[in-house]
């Protein structure tokens, strides 16, 4: 049964990034991005991390996913974006890398390998709040940093997106160019 | 009967090496931060897979942190677009070459 789960989350996560690459317009490369999170939460509920899978549906599917469609519509993405000739610098990085990678779980001890500790932690036992504990204790610097990155980024992104107030004339024509 | 970790890392590793071909090879700059997001979250696959296999809730913690990264690069890296789109009138990656010899 456990099998039959992972099976079902890893296939549909590996099939919805080839698509995220695969797919021509960028607002089905968004969508199928969008179930390959949700599904990506599945999987952490499976690995007993509630909380991430909680994160992962607000902070990705809800925030960042709403966020690239903003921007995908605000430019007008076109359709015909073709691939790259890069083709070949990605066939040299990656066929290798997976020939490697191949080689070296084909010579691991793959049935050998430790399955996950049995369940002892019962539905008593909360992750979320084992996760804040942590967090505030052993992790609090970080989670500081964390939030002074936050703040970077957005001052960054509002400047960086800021239109230009130079002269007033040209606002409007600005407005014009922006508009599709 | 539970999963060996070898499987959680072998997803990971595909869905990484999806994510480099996809910067490698797409031309449109929204598509290339979409890959880069598909590498993030290969990486948190392989965290929390291993938080579980050590029982050590560091590794959720750090997956927590790369989501915050994430949301700022995903804000900083949209606004960089929205810039170059309002002096290029493009998204296409060939159109900027001014840095190129």
């Amino acid at each position: 049964m456990a099998q039959l789960v992972f099976g079902y989350f890893a296939g549909v996560i590996a099939v919805t990034a080839m698509l995220v690459v695969a797919l021509k317009n960028p607002v089905y490369s968004v969508l199928s991005l969008l179930i390959m999170f949700f599904h990506v939460a599945g999987l952490y509920v499976t690995l007993h991390a509630e909380f991430l899978a909680a994160v992962q549906l607000i902070v990705y599917a809800g925030a960042i996913l709403v966020l690239y469609l903003f921007v995908v519509m605000l430019l007008n993405a076109k359709q015909d974006d073709r691939y790259h000739r890069q083709w070949r610098a990605a066939g040299f990085v990656c066929v290798p890398l997976l020939l490697e990678l191949l080689v070296l779980f084909a010579g691991g001890k793959m049935e050998s390998s430790p399955p996950f500790p049995a369940d002892q932690a019962g539905p008593g036992v909360d992750n979320a709040k084992a996760i804040g504990m942590t967090l505030f204790s052993t992790y609090l610097f970080p989670f500081e940093v964390a939030s002074l990155i936050l703040l970077v980024a957005m001052v960054g992104a509002i400047v960086l997106a800021k239109r230009d107030t130079g002269g007033g004339g040209h606002d409007a024509h600005k407005d014009n160019r922006l508009s599709p | 009967m539970t999963i060996p970790i070898t499987y959680y890392l072998l997803l990971s590793a595909v869905v990484f090496l999806t994510g480099v071909i996809g910067v490698l090879i797409r031309r449109n700059i929204i598509a290339i931060l979409l890959s880069v997001e598909l590498m993030l979250n290969a990486t948190n696959i392989n965290f929390v897979a291993f938080s579980r296999h050590l029982e050590d809730l560091g590794g959720q913690v750090f997956v927590f942190f790369a989501l915050t990264v994430a949301a700022a690069e995903v804000a900083v890296g949209l606004a960089i677009i929205i810039a170059l789109h309002r002096s290029k009138e493009s998204i296409n990656l060939e159109d900027f070459k001014l840095l190129k010899w």
